[in-house]
């Protein structure tokens, strides 16, 4: 079997103002092939202003089996949201 | 349909109690529909019957570009001509989307084409038909993109997160596909009484494998009733046809055609159309790979991989090259 082309993570930007947000990968032999061919894999009907390749080998990710010690800390953190303090009704602009 | 009688590898359905903790929590995510992600502990079965579902998806998308290029060259006008290339182009992103969505589950994307080319990993049998004449390409939009569409909405919701998303993109692509299709089909019944008649002949051709896209009756099969607990099968084969001669009948009357199917009839007590017997012998035959088109496909397919095997190894070294010249210079 021959060498396959590196897999790459494709980002998006859909519009001025907005994050890149992943949409999906495929695979190019370098980081401008992975440009040209997200062009025309991701963005046929005018989806993005930019676009980011990342090659996935170079991706750190969270292990889901820790998920639980890695995001439990914040449930108990409820202050954190502005909903947890009640504010009094003739109180205006808070 | 585009994946037909997926091998679950399950000898019989086992409930709740007689899986092990790590399989139960496995199902007990899937019933309370949270997705599964690629690096979630999940069944073996899950696993290998996933990356047969979705390589035989995407193989269809590929091969499913074949009978329609067939017509690029000879489309009738220029914009038809360019309508049918971007439709054939949204096939090959979807092949795409898809096979990036089986290499999720940890098979390489060289292995999953092998096993399409060697005959291990099959295609959907509708693609084995023959595009004889422009109208085909109508009657393909409508009928073949009008049944892929049924099948594929419930799987929006199907329990493997890559899949799942796959499905959404394209199903939002694929309702144009359908449209141009339908579109081809009324400019011919609008037409001159040869040009209807090729409109009525593309459909006395691809009614009937169109309805066997959606595979043999499953009501006894414990492969989909496996799919189905994991949710990776939404609806069983008979529903989603049925659905699908219920809404593609009103549009057939609309274009003034009828279906190849004296037997087919609205039943006013079930709300549903009754239709004839399906020539499941014709199925088998066309899936074991005598179709009429069958070795052409692949034969077509390989010589593409074949072809195109310098591109890809001199695109390699090129990067390669760069790469080691760029470390040089720093």
């Amino acid at each position: 079997m021959s060498n396959e082309w590196p897999l790459w993570e494709i980002f998006i930007r859909s519009q001025h103002g907005l994050a890149h947000k992943h949409v999906g990968s495929l695979h190019a032999p370098d980081a401008e092939m992975a440009i040209k061919n997200s062009r025309d894999v991701y963005t046929r009907r005018n989806e993005g202003v930019s676009i980011w390749v990342v090659k996935s080998a170079d991706i750190t990710a969270s292990s889901p089996g820790e998920k639980e010690p890695m995001f439990e800390p914040a449930n108990s953190k409820v202050y954190r949201h502005p909903t947890f303090f009640p504010m009094p009704e003739e109180v205006k602009h808070i | 349909m585009y994946a037909q009688m997926v091998e679950t590898g399950a000898k019989r359905l086992r409930s709740l109690e007689e899986l092990g903790p790590e399989e139960r929590a496995f199902q007990e995510r899937v019933d309370a529909d949270v997705r599964i992600e690629p690096k979630d502990w999940m069944p073996e079965g899950y696993r290998k019957t996933l990356v047969r579902q979705i390589s035989q998806h995407a193989h269809s998308e590929i091969v499913g570009m074949l009978p329609e290029g067939n017509w690029i060259t000879r489309a009738p006008t220029l914009k038809r001509k360019a309508i049918l290339m971007a439709k054939v182009q949204d096939e090959a992103g979807h092949g795409l989307y898809l096979y990036a969505a089986a290499e999720t589950l940890g098979v390489s994307r060289d292995q999953l084409v092998a096993d399409l080319h060697s005959g291990k990993a099959k295609y959907s049998s509708i693609f084995n038909y023959p595009t004889l004449t422009w109208a085909d390409i109508g009657a393909i939009g409508w009928l073949v993109d009008g049944a892929a569409i049924m099948n594929q909405i419930p799987l929006c919701r199907c329990s493997f997160g890559p899949y799942s998303r796959a499905m959404i993109r394209i199903c939002k692509e694929e309702s144009f596909h359908q449209r141009q299709g339908f579109d081809i089909m009324i400019k011919l019944c609008q037409g001159t009484s040869e040009q209807k008649a090729m409109a009525q002949d593309a459909l006395n051709r691809w009614w009937w494998p169109s309805l066997m896209m959606f595979g043999p009756p499953d009501a006894d099969s414990v492969h989909s009733a496996q799919s189905a607990q994991w949710k990776i099968k939404i609806l069983s084969n008979d529903e989603l046809r049925q659905r699908f001669v219920d809404q593609t009948v009103p549009q057939a009357d609309y274009l003034g055609i009828t279906m190849p199917d004296p037997l087919l009839k609205w039943n006013e007590d079930r709300g549903q159309y009754d239709f004839g017997p399906i020539d499941w012998e014709e199925f088998y035959n066309v899936v074991k790979g005598n179709g009429p088109c069958n070795r052409d496909r692949l034969r077509t397919r390989v010589k593409a991989w074949e072809d195109g095997a310098w591109v890809r190894e001199a695109a390699l070294a090129h990067a390669e090259k760069r790469a080691a010249r760029a470390k040089k210079a720093a």
